[in-house]
């Protein structure tokens, strides 16, 4: 889908451009640099472009935590799959998260098992299964970064029927980040920051890379072109030894965000330490509901508890590979016990997780 | 013979995708059948569009094949199950290299269908089997009670004939032959996910249903001197089944070129919106070749010549080295593979 003026965002004699300008900044600056991206969607970009093959090898692109079905607690999934045993209920959520192994199963064997798990493409979809079922009991399993924290807000402001309720197991990307640049044994150079996501909360809460702990950052978009160009604005700051937040993606992300929808989240949900699979529980690192709409909130209607899950199963290295400790090729199982089909991770189940990527566009 | 352990202990959708899960279940149905070929003929072992029966003292071999019919909406942009049966089963006939002859059908029906819209399906099927010049010649017809299965469902066999010396199979690519597609790739599958899902975005998209028959006649004498080593009609798991396919059976590699692959923009914009990869969804009405370099130019002229090979490209090419490997060059410049796709395509969250 182009917008107006976007033509060269995939056009081969531009990047070539950009390229070259790329080799003669890393030439200058002459060490080895590595850059850090956290949305999924920049590694699927990277990869399905094959832009790594196009970059100097000075250049190493890794992928940090940017998957939000991966880092979706099994506890949270192990909630869903307790209340999907329920004759009177009908489980909603996105297409990736059904396949994600939980502690014992997924819902997608929940579903082979004979649950009502479905597929929707948004809550809206969801408020409306609730309304054409209203005897049944239907909850949406709400996961997602800022990206998706909006619609599930406005669902829930908007009177939905009182059969409707939401697993929020929402996670905020500013908190991991600073988590991550804090752990200063990953040695990163520079971010590549979620457009997506800035296009929700805007350039501030990114700040503090540059700002703070002084690394430079790019918001990005998500066509190849995008992407390099983020690469080279980077280079370019640490070539004049600058560390700021710039916005790359100026057709999409404004400064100060989506007001609109940053009111929604704020009316909604309050912020909360939360548990991210494989990275440990984060300060303020994920969402709850308001008391004011407990009537939605799924933990509260039901009252699940679970004892005891299991994140990351023995032999994974899913914890690894979502902070960029290692490249997906570099776990025991990968492509050999651990597939897209028979998934044990939860980074090789979604499009989003980085070991599925790999699997899908790099053979070793 | 130990049955090869299969992933999972159910058959899931997946499973007939057309990806690596249905190879597991075809190998598990399979192979422990014994007899497997008739003669010198293809056989089921080879898993190509279609097996054939060599007669001997004939210079003819009989070809055969076999096709299920199961498409949800029964009427979609483009087309229906009936027309869908006919031009399946030919297409697969005129892959192999032969000339459909007959046709048999059977017709499985859920309690409850009604007369017309019966009608609809038979009519179809009546009128294209005739655009198509062959002869239905048998059938059979079942009733299954309510609710066990989904309104019809169609099977049917396709009977040709071919010449014996006429070798287009998917293990036949060479080193250096060129690789032609007759039109844009995901029209079908995307048409059908867009009625199915109600997205409503885009109207004028219609699936490529279509017979290859055109086609076909067009490179007839091509066919004949063995210019055209492969041919497949992409259908479940789309190019990319198709070419992976072939890259393992042939043992080559295929690089094709991001650039050159025509794609409708609207099937992009599905695809894009759905997080759905375009190489993956099938077609109906389109076919690949894998064609000698040398007579590439004149192939590509006429099937462009047809009414509806007028998009065909030129879209990569085969390699002895990365052999049974997909590879792409992406339209910035980068290098990639086309994985063999693992089962059936489920849209992202964002």
């Amino acid at each position: 889908m182009e917008f107006p003026g976007t033509q060269h965002l995939r056009n081969k004699d531009f990047t070539n451009k950009v390229i070259k300008i790329i080799k003669k900044l890393i030439n200058e600056i002459n060490k080895p640099i590595k850059f850090m991206h956290v949305c999924g969607t920049h590694e699927h970009t990277i990869s399905k472009y094959g832009l790594r093959t196009l970059l100097p090898k000075e250049i190493e692109v890794v992928s940090g935590p940017g998957c939000p079905v991966c880092v979706c607690p099994a506890a949270d999934i192990d909630k869903a799959i307790e209340l999907g045993k329920r004759d009177d209920v009908i489980i909603t959520t996105f297409g990736d998260m059904i396949r994600v192994p939980a502690t014992n199963i997924s819902l997608a064997e929940l579903k082979a098992k004979g649950a009502d798990v479905r597929i929707v493409y948004g809550p809206h979809d969801a408020v409306k299964i609730a309304s054409d079922n209203p005897n049944k009991e239907v909850i949406f399993f709400s996961i997602g970064f800022e990206t998706t924290v909006p619609l599930t807000g406005y669902e829930i402001k908007a009177n939905p029927p009182s059969n409707f309720s939401v697993i929020c197991a929402h996670k905020l990307i500013p908190a991991a980040l600073e988590l991550l640049i804090s752990q200063s044994q990953l040695k990163i150079d520079g971010f590549i920051s979620p457009g997506h996501v800035s296009t929700i909360i805007g350039l501030t809460p990114f700040k503090i890379f540059s700002d703070a702990y002084k690394v430079p950052n790019i918001v990005a978009g998500f066509e190849p072109n995008d992407v390099l160009l983020a690469i080279l604005m980077l280079l370019k700051q640490i070539k004049e030894n600058k560390y700021e937040t710039l916005n790359e993606y100026s057709r999409v992300v404004k400064p100060e965000g989506n007001l609109i929808a940053q009111k929604i989240i704020e009316e909604v949900f309050e912020p909360v330490s939360s548990p991210w699979r494989g990275i440990g529980r984060i300060l303020d690192g994920g969402l709850i509901i308001r008391d004011k709409f407990e009537e939605y909130n799924a933990d509260k209607k039901f009252n699940i508890k679970i004892k005891k899950s299991q994140d990351i199963p023995p032999g994974c290295s899913c914890h690894l590979v979502m902070v960029g400790k290692l490249y997906p090729y570099e776990c025991k199982l990968f492509r050999d016990k651990c597939t897209p089909i028979n998934p044990i991770g939860p980074c090789m189940v979604s499009q989003e997780g980085t070991c599925s990527i790999y699997y899908k566009y790099y053979k070793e | 013979m130990s049955m090869k352990k299969v992933s999972s202990s159910v058959i899931r959708l997946a499973h007939g995708a057309g990806g690596q899960l249905q190879e597991e279940l075809i190998d598990f149905i399979t192979k422990n059948i014994t007899y497997k070929k008739v003669g010198k003929g293809i056989g089921v072992e080879e898993l190509d569009d279609g097996a054939t029966i060599p007669l001997e003292d004939y210079e003819k071999e009989i070809v055969i094949t076999a096709d299920g019919h199961t498409v949800y909406p029964l009427f979609f942009p483009g087309g229906n199950l009936g027309i869908l049966s006919i031009c399946g089963t030919v297409n697969d006939l005129l892959m192999m290299g032969a000339k459909p002859l007959a046709i048999t059908s059977i017709i499985i029906i859920e309690e409850g269908l009604k007369f017309d819209l019966l009608e609809k399906i038979i009519n179809s099927f009546n009128y294209k089997a005739r655009e198509a010049n062959i002869a239905i010649i048998a059938g059979d017809t079942k009733i299954m009670p309510r609710g066990t299965l989904n309104e019809i469902i169609m099977a049917t066999t396709g009977i040709g004939i071919k010449d014996k010396d006429i070798k287009i199979l998917d293990n036949n690519l060479q080193p250096d032959d060129k690789i032609i597609v007759t039109g844009s790739i995901g029209d079908h599958g995307t048409a059908l996910i867009s009625s199915r899902e109600g997205l409503n975005i885009s109207s004028d998209l219609e699936s490529d249903l279509a017979l290859l028959s055109e086609i076909y006649n067009v490179l007839k004498s091509d066919i004949k001197n063995n210019h055209i080593h492969a041919m497949k009609d992409p259908t479940r798991g789309g190019i990319a089944a198709a070419l992976n396919d072939w890259a393992m059976k042939s043992n080559v590699g295929v690089m094709v070129e991001e650039d050159k692959i025509p794609i409708k923009k609207q099937v992009n914009a599905v695809c894009e919106m759905l997080g759905l990869d375009p190489y993956t969804i099938a077609c109906e009405g389109r076919a690949l070749l894998s064609v000698d370099p040398n007579h590439v130019e004149s192939i590509l002229e006429k099937i462009k010549s047809t009414n509806i090979g007028s998009d065909a490209e030129i879209i990569g090419q085969v390699k002895a080295e990365n052999s049974k490997k997909v590879l792409l060059k992406t339209i910035v410049g980068g290098t990639r593979f086309i994985d063999m796709p693992l089962g059936e395509p489920i849209p992202r969250i964002c």
